[in-house]
């Protein structure tokens, strides 16, 4: 990675989304679809958080601040109401599979599709 | 190997190197130069305890600057919790 | 789903009134230190939560009904909105910090630079980090008590 000098958080944020989409394409079982899903909204909050880093700050708190620079606190928000979607569109999301386990009796993906073997 | 697997291995192949280019454009981890500088934070930053009178700059932020945000935010919560409810409602019975 | 044992009880509920104090104290310090209404929130959640797996979800029903739980999340997001619409009747902007250095309550404006933090400052901030905290902690209690009590009905009943 020449032409950056510290890629470790885009690796770390490549990674996360990388895994969670294997499992989202590659994966029959109804739960680890959602398990994926939920690995994808992780990496993307980190993500959100690094873009708002300055080098050598503090948090952007004034009580008891021994000073200096501080840190953007514009991206720290936008990631807080990120992560409180996350576990709403969560909740929903297993309550639709136990309704539809209840309705078909089995939990995976292509047989409920109707692929044909 | 199925038509439906080949399609994904190439849309993932695709995802990955798009994923992976785009890393290299990014600007470096920490360090803003002269053509982009946060200026909106700044004056955030500054200007946090006396406009609103709060320590926290991020609580400044979700609930005094970008409070619109928090109310959508609230709503989708409260969607959330009504959805789930309605749909175990009727499995109760 | 049933109860766990005897111990298990017990140590439960020694804990859970030290969740909520922690919890209850990030939720109303949340103009001054890390923290506020989604965070506090989430920990008092957590601690009910625990107090639903150590003793079933049966009896846990019998003690809380739903529908005090769906009131108090209305209750949050009414006092929300009020106090948005409150800036608006008295400043004509919504959302307007208007206790911010007036005469009522909450009204201390801190000197710049670090400081050791005021409770009695920031406006309508405090006010909106109750309502918020309210409401997420009877939505998320209110998520994990149906699925734990409806997914004990569904082993008696058929298709």
């Amino acid at each position: 990675m020449i032409p950056l000098a510290n890629p470790v958080p885009y690796i770390a944020v490549i990674g996360l989304v990388l895994v969670g989409l294997f499992a989202v394409v590659f994966k029959r079982n109804l739960i680890k679809i959602v398990i994926g899903i939920t690995i994808i909204e992780s990496g993307v909050n980190l993500f959100l958080i690094t873009l708002g880093y300055r080098e050598n700050s503090i948090a952007p708190i004034y009580t008891s601040s021994p000073g200096g620079l501080m840190s953007l606190p514009v991206p720290q928000a936008l990631t807080l109401t990120s992560i409180v979607i996350g576990v709403a569109v969560l909740a929903l999301m297993i309550s639709f599979i136990v309704h539809i386990y209840r309705h078909y009796n089995t939990l995976d993906a292509s047989k409920i599709r109707g692929d044909e073997e | 190997m199925s038509k439906r697997n080949f399609a994904a291995v190439i849309f993932f192949t695709i995802v990955a190197v798009f994923l992976f280019f785009t890393a290299l454009m990014m600007h470096p981890f920490g360090i803003f130069d002269d053509n982009n500088q946060p200026e909106m934070d700044d004056r955030i930053i500054d200007n946090s305890q006396t406009e609103t009178g709060a320590n926290n700059a991020v609580t400044g932020v979700v609930f005094d600057y970008r409070g619109f945000d928090t109310l959508g935010e609230a709503t989708v919560l409260f969607t959330a919790v009504a959805g789930v409810i309605l749909v175990f409602r009727r499995l109760k019975k | 789903m049933s109860g766990m044992s005897k111990i298990v009880k017990t140590i439960a509920s020694l804990a859970f009134p030290f969740v909520m104090i922690y919890g209850l104290y990030i939720i109303a310090h949340g103009h001054l230190t890390p923290g506020g209404g989604f965070q506090g929130g989430a920990i008092v959640a957590s601690g009910a939560a625990m107090i639903l797996v150590a003793y079933g979800s049966v009896w846990t029903m019998g003690k809380v009904k739903e529908k005090h739980l769906s009131t108090l999340e209305s209750t949050g997001a009414i006092v929300f909105i009020g106090t948005a619409i409150l800036g608006l009747l008295f400043a004509g902007v919504f959302f307007n910090n208007f206790l911010f250095d007036s005469n009522l309550i909450f009204n201390i404006v801190p000197t710049g630079g670090s400081t050791v933090g005021i409770l009695n400052s920031a406006g309508t901030l405090p006010i909106m980090n109750f309502a918020v905290g309210l409401k997420v902690v009877a939505g998320l209690f209110a998520i994990v008590l149906v699925m734990a009590y409806a997914t004990t009905k569904m082993g008696g009943n058929e298709k």
